[in-house]
């Protein structure tokens, strides 16, 4: 059982219906025990930072969803899903995220010459050695992804990302640490090349 | 590098596109799930409906519409027309839109906006503003009209994208009530105008003829992104031939 963890922040359901195309048993929950009894898990989710953790908090996920990264189940990070990983975030203040990766979330640099939020389709570069992961298997170097966000996390151990994209500055637009992988953009919206993303998730 | 965006647009009444569209080979090219499976394979980089069904009854049938897309295409999906409160968007959204299109009901409560982007977040709410070049003497620049381009409103066009944009609209649809329907190009000011004024996207829309003039809104008009109508419904050119051509005269596009 895939699990898509609901938290009240967006529409949930062209998730699942990425995730249906290549697995038969995906569920939307917001429950603490499926989160726990799920082979893996997925947190999607689009807004602010400070009501996505809060959310996660009342409902007591935010422990779980740490709980089950310990563990070593898979899990899959998407868009504000990648940034909630961090220790805390500049938006809306200074807020702490769930912790699981050391780094912040932060606004893009060059505000002012730059159309915020990014928005649109762009490339991720693989940053990393050798073969490369398994997450990213038959996507091409170079591909384009579809993008829409306002802010972009920063890492502290560099290690951590997968690949890099550009937008007047250089951003980790995706992070691997582990049993935990997350990315900036939306593989469901990003036609082929992402749903590719989905079904290697799926089948890891 | 973030490309430049290339749009086709439907206008949908009753969950059935209008006006003539020339697709070969589809099982029913009235019906818009499909027509959006031909743009997805083209790699459109987004589609938008545009919701025209006159009555409040009907209406469900676009949350229908919805939902049968986002079933098999995977990218951005926007729906606008007739969008009057939280609710609303909400259905939208839970059938499995991404964006939402708001005009008439943005002028008449500017509210909506700023609850909207509040609730559902900046980066689905797109306001759409139909401007129109004003002619009296004495006054310069664009006009808002609503109500699918029947009522002028008074309001100055760009004063309006820069308050939606402090309001927390995510993008702008902006389009050329003088150019739209000509398919004699786009109108060049008035998007240079918005784009260089605001710092949120702006999708250029209206007057669409050929692909040079898709290539002058986006390089001399600055816009983000290009809607176009009947260029590619009556297909005169795929989704395709006009990133081809966009990306040998250095526009950046998804190719």
């Amino acid at each position: 059982m895939i699990t898509i963890i609901d938290y009240g922040m967006g529409n949930l359901r062209s998730v699942q219906k990425a995730f249906e195309l290549f697995y038969p048993n995906v569920r939307i929950s917001s429950s603490c025990e499926d989160v726990l009894s799920s082979n893996k898990i997925v947190l999607p989710g689009v807004g602010a930072f400070g009501k996505a953790m809060e959310e996660l908090r009342k409902r007591h996920l935010a422990k779980a969803i740490k709980e089950a990264i310990e563990k070593g189940r898979p899990f899959l990070g998407i868009c504000l899903g990648l940034q909630l990983l961090f220790s805390e975030s500049e938006e809306g203040g200074r807020v702490k995220g769930l912790g699981v990766l050391s780094g912040k979330v932060r606004k893009f640099k060059n505000v002012g010459k730059l159309k915020i939020p990014h928005m649109g389709w762009n490339r991720i570069r693989n940053v990393t050695d050798g073969a490369g992961p398994a997450i990213l298997n038959g996507v091409p170097e170079g591909s384009y992804m579809y993008f829409v966000h306002s802010y972009v996390v920063e890492p502290k151990d560099k290690d951590v990302i997968l690949c890099e994209t550009d937008y007047g500055e250089t951003f980790a637009s995706g992070i691997e640490n582990d049993n935990v992988r997350a990315f900036q953009f939306h593989p469901e919206k990003s036609q082929s090349v992402g749903l590719r993303i989905i079904k290697n998730f799926v089948e890891l | 590098m973030l490309t430049k965006r290339i749009i086709p647009c439907l206008d949908v009444k009753d969950g059935r596109v209008v006006k003539g569209v020339k697709f070969l080979n589809l099982k029913d090219a009235g019906d818009p799930v499909e027509i959006a499976q031909v743009y997805d394979r083209e790699e459109a980089d987004e589609i938008i409906f545009l919701d025209i069904t006159a009555s409040f009854e009907k209406r469900q049938t676009m949350l229908d519409v919805a939902r049968r897309t986002a079933e098999t295409v995977f990218m951005p999906l926007t729906v606008g027309g007739g969008i009057r409160s939280l609710e609303d968007i909400r259905d939208l959204l839970n059938a499995g839109t991404d964006k939402v299109s708001i005009n008439t009901s943005a002028v008449k409560d500017p509210e909506l906006v700023q609850k909207a982007s509040e609730k559902f977040g900046s980066q689905c709410i797109v306001v759409a503003i139909d401007a129109k070049r004003r002619d009296e003497s004495g006054k310069s620049g664009w006009e808002v009209y609503i109500n699918g381009g029947r009522t002028p409103t008074g309001i100055d066009a760009v004063e309006w994208g820069k308050k939606v944009e402090g309001l927390g609209a995510g993008e702008i649809l902006l389009t050329s009530m003088d150019m739209d329907g000509t398919k004699n190009g786009y109108d060049i000011e008035l998007t240079k105008t918005f784009s260089e004024s605001l710092s949120i996207p702006i999708i250029a829309s209206g007057g669409a003829g050929n692909l040079e003039h898709l290539r002058e809104v986006l390089v001399d008009g600055k816009a983000d992104a290009a809607l176009a109508a009947s260029i590619f419904h009556f297909r005169e050119y795929s989704v395709r031939e006009t990133k081809e051509y966009l990306k040998t005269k250095g526009v950046e596009v998804r190719i």
